[in-house]
């Protein structure tokens, strides 16, 4: 990090003297241009990350429709809906984290912004992990050995599906929502270091970088969700015959 | 220009520039491996692919051993199996793919476009790390024992029935593939957000357009293979049946999912090559690249085009025909914005003051090798044709001549006209020379007869080959023999880079001299790359011709003095 010294002899001008500007670049404009442009570039490798997995629903899907109705069964739509509307909160609640940041609210509102972030990402994280435990219950872990679904489910397999095509959608379920709780840990752990920045003080209007870049991986992670709900627990599902 | 004039200006250039530089700037192991200095990160890249880049071919010298006799005498088909799928995983993943980007990338894109540093020079060493740290895992899995399914990992054999260590050096790759996307994304960053004043697009040097073109595939592909490894690894260890028929799954969607990355990926092997060229040949004939914006733009529609030709891998895969033939078409379009290329440089230097220094008969090698390497891809894009010769050595010696005959020869040849910028060192012109000249025969000697072979019937992966078939063994015994002539080819350069960083003629800034902003501060660079910003005032490549420059010195832009910028004459003494 440039001293102001040699900022100033380098000829970045007063600008230069801000304590959050890397050596590298001319002034603060260029720096959050750079951070917010990678931030986006990224969200572009992680859009074709989890395309490998849409992929896999889509094709499966298409060759075992009818498992994958009867499958989606199993997962409990009210408590899906639950979660969407906590992630979707927990987004606002990091817009509002944002633009704390970027009026140049107190820290105490900064922060109490991402502190209600953290809270209702763990809120969703719990309820997913409480869902998993249900389907570890009736025995629907996808792993060759583990995969024994109660006897109630398996007696009302619809005519001529196996549980190899059951296991299908199971797996998929289990990659895709897994997949999506580990992006959620990982910015839960990125939030914190930034949580404590605000503490500090750190972020103002000229300076606020960090909480941009993270709120865009924050509403990425969530559009992630949004795609998988609908995929997952209602397409196709009968209401009236779920739980 | 001679010698004693090129030593003359190379001492005179050492007196005018500060003695920091990015190499003595600081000193100790830790400098080195905390760095953030892009050109630093380069040259840690340069160690780590030479170093990968030897363990791949020691493998491949072990399969030419093999395959000069019919018998398998020097191992059996287990170990061979081995063998060419280690000298594949080594040689793809760990040099092919990082080698250009990484190490001349690295160095020249901030230097290109006027820039302090890469965008993130954190990210930047994180990538080399996580580099280091999948290569060295892959190397492990074979150090333990072993991979044997080949480097495209196709299921159902590697995850129902290969015994090796394939979630260990799968996991390499994995990792591996995450420093591809940290480099991209640095470059695609870097090139949109760090460029010096007045350097506009259009007025980027070529080399940047193609690597912004890599970063891009880097970027939309690598993803795809990660997702792809970390299924594959999902089915091994858990059977959760996404590969496994007998669950309902299909093992061809692994074929597609792989080959939607490492088909791209020869692009990524592939444009960095002809960045590199690109820049060799304005410099080395003193003539700007003829039709700059055909080069650029074809760049992008390879990145584009290189998405959507996955599907000739898949011709006798169960892939419906129709898709065949519209995959064959798209296959035949890529050589279009190839085509572009070469006859852009073929024009370029035409009239030209052609040199024959070492980094431009690179560039001949490159030409000639990727005119027969990008024409026999033409014949394997041929759905009948390629039927007839699938899984043979046509294909093999197909992808040798666009991977070893362009990659390779665009590393080696980028690598020769930077040494100079990179050390501050010359390389021996006359034993580089040589050895450009004894690769050239060398590689044509090992793969040409390759075509041949696998035109009459030798499959790709198999240790044994008839010995009724005498013109086989006449062909494998002249490959190998090109082998080894290969090789040494290959280690004269190794020999004489290190021997000319201690004992090679102090390099002036400008040794060619070149027009690029690389080209304008000294060699090598102080550790921000400019003592001042410098301002572009000037179109890519505004050479002139050699007797112009003898005149009037070197064939800078107008403003400047003996290939300095305006900004940075009067200051050059500064001490930093």
């Amino acid at each position: 990090m440039a001293t102001h010294a040699e900022a100033v002899e380098h000829g970045h001008g007063p600008e230069a003297a801000h304590e959050a500007l890397a050596h590298h670049f001319d002034n603060l404009e260029q720096q959050r241009e750079a951070g917010a442009l990678g931030m986006w570039v990224f969200i572009a490798q992680e859009v074709m990350f989890f395309g490998g997995l849409f992929l896999a629903y889509l094709i499966y899907r298409m060759k075992y429709p009818i498992a994958f109705q009867a499958a989606s069964n199993h997962l409990n739509w009210r408590i899906g809906t639950f979660n969407t509307a906590v992630l979707i909160t927990s987004s606002l609640t990091m817009a509002l984290a944002v633009w704390a940041t970027q009026v140049g609210k107190s820290r105490k509102v900064q922060v109490g912004f991402m502190a209600a972030t953290l809270l209702l990402g763990f809120v969703f994280l719990g309820v997913k992990a409480y869902e998993y435990r249900e389907k570890y219950v009736d025995g629907l872990i996808p792993i060759a050995g583990w995969f024994n679904p109660k006897p109630e489910i398996l007696a009302h397999l619809p005519h001529g599906i196996t549980v190899g095509q059951y296991q299908m959608f199971f797996w998929l379920y289990f990659a895709m929502t897994g997949l999506h709780a580990l992006h959620m840990i990982i910015g839960a752990c990125i939030l914190l270091p930034i949580m404590w920045m605000a503490w500090r003080g750190r972020f103002s209007p000229e300076y606020h970088g960090p909480v941009e870049n993270f709120g865009l991986y924050w509403h990425f992670v969530d559009i992630i969700w949004i795609f998988l709900f609908p995929l997952l627990y209602l397409l196709g599902a009968h209401f009236s015959a779920g739980h | 220009m001679s010698t004693n004039t090129t030593a003359a200006a190379g001492r005179e250039w050492r007196s005018r520039f500060p003695t920091v530089n990015y190499l003595n700037a600081d000193y100790g192991i830790k400098s080195w491996l905390l760095t953030k200095d892009h050109k630093r990160i380069a040259i840690l890249y340069l160690i780590s692919v030479t170093f990968f880049f030897a363990i791949g071919g020691a493998y491949a010298a072990a399969i030419r051993l093999e395959l000069l006799t019919p018998m398998g005498d020097l191992m059996q088909s287990a170990t061979y199996n081995k063998v060419f799928t280690h000298h594949g995983i080594m040689m793809v993943f760990f040099f092919l793919i990082p080698a250009i980007p990484g190490v001349l990338g690295n160095f020249l894109i901030p230097l290109m476009i006027g820039a302090k540093d890469m965008a993130f020079p954190k990210i930047n060493l994180l990538s080399w790390y996580v580099f280091m740290a999948g290569g060295l895992l892959t190397f492990s899995a074979l150090l333990f024992g072993g991979v044997d399914t080949g480097w495209t990992f196709y299921v159902p054999y590697s995850t129902n029935f290969s015994n090796t260590y394939v979630t260990l050096a799968g996991l390499g790759i994995f990792i591996n593939g995450f420093s591809s996307i940290l480099t991209g994304l640095n470059f695609i960053v870097t090139t949109h957000t760090m460029r010096a004043p007045g350097m506009t697009w259009f007025r980027l040097p070529l080399f940047v357009w193609s690597q912004y073109a890599t970063a891009l595939i880097m970027i939309l592909g690598t993803p795809v293979i990660a997702i792809t490894v970390l299924l594959l690894a999902l089915e091994r260890l858990a059977h959760v049946g996404i590969f496994d028929p007998a669950l309902g799954g299909d093992p061809v969607l692994f074929q597609h999912m792989f080959w939607f990355y490492s088909h791209p990926a020869v692009y990524i092997m592939i444009l960095p090559s002809m960045a590199v060229i690109s820049e060799l040949v304005a410099t080395h004939t003193r003539k700007p690249v003829f039709g700059y914006s055909f080069v650029a733009f074809s760049s992008l529609a390879i990145a584009v085009f290189g998405f959507l030709v996955w599907g000739h891998h898949l011709f006798v895969s169960s892939q419906s025909v129709y898709a065949g033939m519209i995959f064959s078409l798209i296959s035949f379009v890529v050589a279009i914005p190839s085509a572009v290329k070469v006859f852009n440089w073929t024009a370029t230097m035409y009239k030209g003051s052609i040199s024959y220094d070492t980094p431009m008969l690179y560039v001949f090698a490159f030409i000639g090798l990727f005119m027969i390497g990008g024409m026999t891809g033409m014949f394997l894009a041929a759905l009948g044709f390629d039927i007839h010769v699938h899984d043979t050595y046509f294909v093999v010696a197909h992808f040798h001549y666009v991977m070893v005959g362009g990659t390779v020869m665009g590393y080696m040849g980028g690598l020769h006209n930077w040494w100079p910028k990179m050390t501050g060192r010359m390389y021996p012109e006359g034993w580089a020379r040589f050895a450009a000249l004894i690769i050239f025969v060398g590689f044509n000697l090992t793969f040409f007869p390759q075509f041949l072979l696998g035109y009459m019937g030798m499959p790709r992966r198999y240790h044994a080959y008839p010995a009724g078939e005498p013109m086989w063994q006449v062909l494998h015994v002249m490959s190998t023999g090109g082998a080894t002539v290969l090789g040494i080819g290959l280690l004269i350069p190794a020999v004489y880079f290190i021997w000319s960083m201690r004992y090679g003629r102090f390099a002036p800034a400008n040794p060619w001299p070149g027009t690029g902003l690389e080209w304008r501060t000294a060699s090598p660079p102080p550790t921000e790359n400019f003592l001042v910003t410098p301002v572009v005032t000037w179109e890519a490549y505004e050479y002139r011709p050699i007797e112009e420059m003898q005149v009037i010195g070197p064939g800078a832009p107008d403003q400047t003095v003996g290939g300095q910028h305006p900004a940075n004459r009067g200051v050059e003494t500064e001490e930093r």
